[in-house]
């Protein structure tokens, strides 16, 4: 953990591991993750679905309740192991310490109170204000994340709010108690591109004005590109890559980031006749295949990835890490050709 | 006006689409309406691919739909393959829905979760009286076989399947009737962004494949252009810019093209970072009471007060590139000297009048 030597870190997993008990056999959902985010740091988690990027983020709340869950780590917060506190000691580090956004803010926000009632609920959890302070400090975080009329849509429900609005009201209960940790779970995948960059906009400001660390995950690399310091690539349960987005956009070492990298349809670059789409599905994470669970959708595959697992290390350097068989050369002259056939083709 | 077009295989005009609010328990009346699509024109040429862009309730959507009359117009015409096909009672519209056919973006929701896969995709066969049973079963396999999927997959069910897979389904389900055209609703949008790329892909095979012509609707700008030969950019129910694909993206002239494209998130810190990005203020305003006007006027930043008073026309700049704009973009004096005001697709109340007479000028 290069980054942890700096200083203590506010966040640290360590061998973080999850496992869903199913009928049809263990779900090793997140299988062996650590990483660590630094204060004011803002660190992108990549992949697909069912990478394990919101089961990571949301075992760090501690926000599974399925009894079916078997966990094993050590997520050390300021120090502390957050895996070990009681259910009332995580309530309070709930929403004061570290918060959540979500994916679909409809469906976050209880329909049936207005938004209001549901910010100042959670301030009076925490603080207990009073009625009078609580309101006014419920507006001035609507009027923070950019609510036209605030003393007005405070006594609005959810379903009067359009998504980038609600995903806005969703952000300020999120802040409501200053968190140092705000987790953003694809908090723009619902929304139209206008209103994402809105949101991008507004989650880049919280870091510069409260100084909070953000853990965003999404599936696209472009969102993270703008706004994250160090980006982790997660695949089948593991970080694959791991490193800041300079070496991860251009100098990515893993088949996998290559191939998220390819799959955009890009507006920076010239028109490519196809795509490089990355062939197949995520591989079941009851049966793992044998040796690198990428092997089989990954193009480069020789013999060894077939027997041995890699593992995460660093081999560039500079705090990169990356989890794949293939020599650092043989990486240099195929990685071109494979995140973009048609640019390498014409030099 | 049909030889002028004899290529097009279906022609939109002035196509409007109002929805009514109606308030009362017994005796409902009409308090409202939502201009979902306000006078739209627009002609798809036989095996182009035509994009269609716009934010959340801008009426692309609605569009695709009042083309294979989901639904009943509430004015104008769509001409299909030579054919009026927008005041067809239900029985006759039977053959031309064979010709023209829908993917939906979320492919969990359109999918029958208790049927088979094999009575899925070949249910357009079965209701339409192609073969019998063993051939439509071929059919299926074969089909099954075209999106990449296998054969073998005839008799599952959709929830054993992957997002992607799905859309693959719904792909092969559009396709058992072998139509002229097929409207793709967000068919990649509620993808990984790895599996929206297998999915175009397999769509673009499709088309060589198939001499298919696509109305791709989406709301990524990125997926649009690589799919698209022309494009339309639509807001609050009208198209506000017609161009060909490459020249949308480098000579946008509607400023709402303008933000949309800088909104679109690069993957490249450096660029992303150098890049200036219009951030639009506001939502999109509420198409029951739309702003008067340009449409766009209240979140433009090149409006003045004619963008208030007037609405513009569809102009056209040569190369087929249109737009409707008081305040056009990235157009010089002689271009504009020479553009026409496009009056076929225009509201029928513009005129030559209402042309814009010089470039935009940053107001605010």
């Amino acid at each position: 953990m290069p980054l942890a030597a700096r200083s203590t870190p506010l966040l640290e997993v360590k061998d973080l591991r999850a496992s869903f008990r199913t009928e049809d056999g263990i779900v090793r959902a997140v299988d062996g993750v650590s990483f660590t985010v630094g204060e004011g740091e803002v660190v992108g988690i990549v992949g697909e679905s069912g990478s394990g990027k919101s089961v990571t983020m949301l075992s760090v709340m501690r926000l599974i309740a399925d009894p079916n869950v078997i966990y094993s780590g050590e997520i050390l917060y300021k120090g502390r192991n957050l895996m070990a506190l009681s259910k009332d000691a995580m309530r309070e580090v709930r929403g004061e310490e570290i918060s959540m956004i979500f994916q679909d803010p409809m469906t976050s926000l209880n329909p049936v109170y207005n938004v209001g009632w549901q910010i100042e609920e959670q301030l009076n959890e925490h603080y207990e204000l009073g009625k009078g302070r609580s309101r006014r400090r419920a507006i001035e975080l609507l009027a923070q994340v950019g609510i036209p009329r605030p003393e007005e849509r405070i006594d609005d429900y959810p379903h009067q709010f359009s998504g980038g609005m609600r995903q806005r009201v969703m952000i300020a209960l999120a802040l409501s108690c200053n968190p140092d940790l705000l987790i953003a779970d694809e908090p723009t995948t619902a929304l139209d591109v206008t209103i994402q960059a809105q949101i991008l906009e507004l989650i880049k400001n919280l870091k510069r004005d409260f100084g909070s660390a953000v853990v965003m995950i999404t599936h696209d690399l472009g969102v993270v590109a703008d706004i994250a310091d160090r980006i982790l690539v997660m695949y089948a349960g593991r970080i694959v890559e791991e490193g800041n987005k300079e070496q991860i956009f251009y100098d990515p070492q893993h088949p996998y980031t290559w191939g998220l990298l390819g799959s955009i349809a890009r507006l920076d670059r010239p028109k490519a006749r196809r795509l490089t789409a990355i062939a197949g599905q995520p591989p079941s994470l009851i049966n793992r295949p044998q040796g690198c669970s990428f092997r089989p959708r990954c193009p480069q595959a020789f013999d060894r990835c077939r027997v041995d697992d890699p593992n995460l290390t660093e081999k560039v350097g500079d705090g990169h890490l990356d989890a794949c068989h293939l020599s650092v050369e043989d990486k240099q002259t195929r990685r071109d050709a494979t995140i973009n056939p048609e640019l390498a083709e014409t030099g | 006006m049909n030889s002028q077009n004899g290529g097009a295989l279906l022609q939109a005009e002035h196509v409007v689409k109002y929805f009514p609010i109606k308030r009362g328990i017994l005796i409902q009346r009409e308090v409202a309406r939502v201009h979902a699509v306000d006078d739209v024109s627009l002609e798809v040429q036989r095996g182009e691919t035509i994009g269609l862009v716009g934010e959340s309730g801008c009426g692309k959507s609605t569009f695709g739909r009042s083309i294979v009359r989901l639904f009943p117009l509430t004015d104008g015409r769509i001409i299909f393959d030579g054919q009026d096909i927008s005041k067809l009672s239900r029985r006759d519209l039977r053959p031309v829905r064979r010709e023209l056919q829908i993917i939906f973006q979320d492919p969990y929701a359109s999918l029958n979760p208790r049927k088979r896969v094999g009575q899925i995709v070949g249910a357009p066969l079965a209701i339409h009286g192609i073969g019998d049973r063993n051939e439509r079963k071929r059919q299926v396999q074969e089909l099954l076989e075209k999106v990449g999927l296998s054969p073998e997959h005839y008799n599952r069910y959709p929830h054993e399947f992957s997002g992607g897979q799905r859309q693959r389904i719904g792909v092969a389900r559009a396709l058992a009737l072998r139509p002229k055209l097929v409207i793709a609703d967000e068919p990649v949008s509620a993808l990984d962004v790895s599996i929206q790329a297998q999915v175009i892909n397999l769509l673009a095979d499709l088309q060589d494949e198939f001499d298919l012509t696509y109305v791709f609707i989406a709301h990524d700008l990125g997926v649009v252009r690589h799919v698209s030969d022309r494009i339309a950019v639509m807001y609050l129910g009208k198209i506000v810019e017609l161009s060909p694909a490459e020249e949308l993206y480098e000579r946008p002239i509607m400023p709402y093209t303008e933000a949309l494209l800088s909104a679109v998130p690069i993957p490249d810190p450096r660029e992303s970072e150098a890049r200036e990005r219009i951030v639009l203020e506001g939502d999109v305003p509420s198409p029951i009471n739309p702003p008067s006007g340009c449409r766009f006027h209240p979140r433009c930043r090149y409006a003045t007060d004619i963008c208030t008073n007037l609405e513009p026309p569809l102009v056209d700049y040569g190369n087929g590139h249109l737009a409707a704009c008081h305040h056009p973009l990235n157009v010089d004096k002689e271009t504009l000297a020479r553009a026409t005001v496009d009056e076929r697709r225009s509201p029928a109340e513009a005129d030559e009048g209402a042309k814009p007479t010089e470039p935009a000028q940053r107001a605010r």
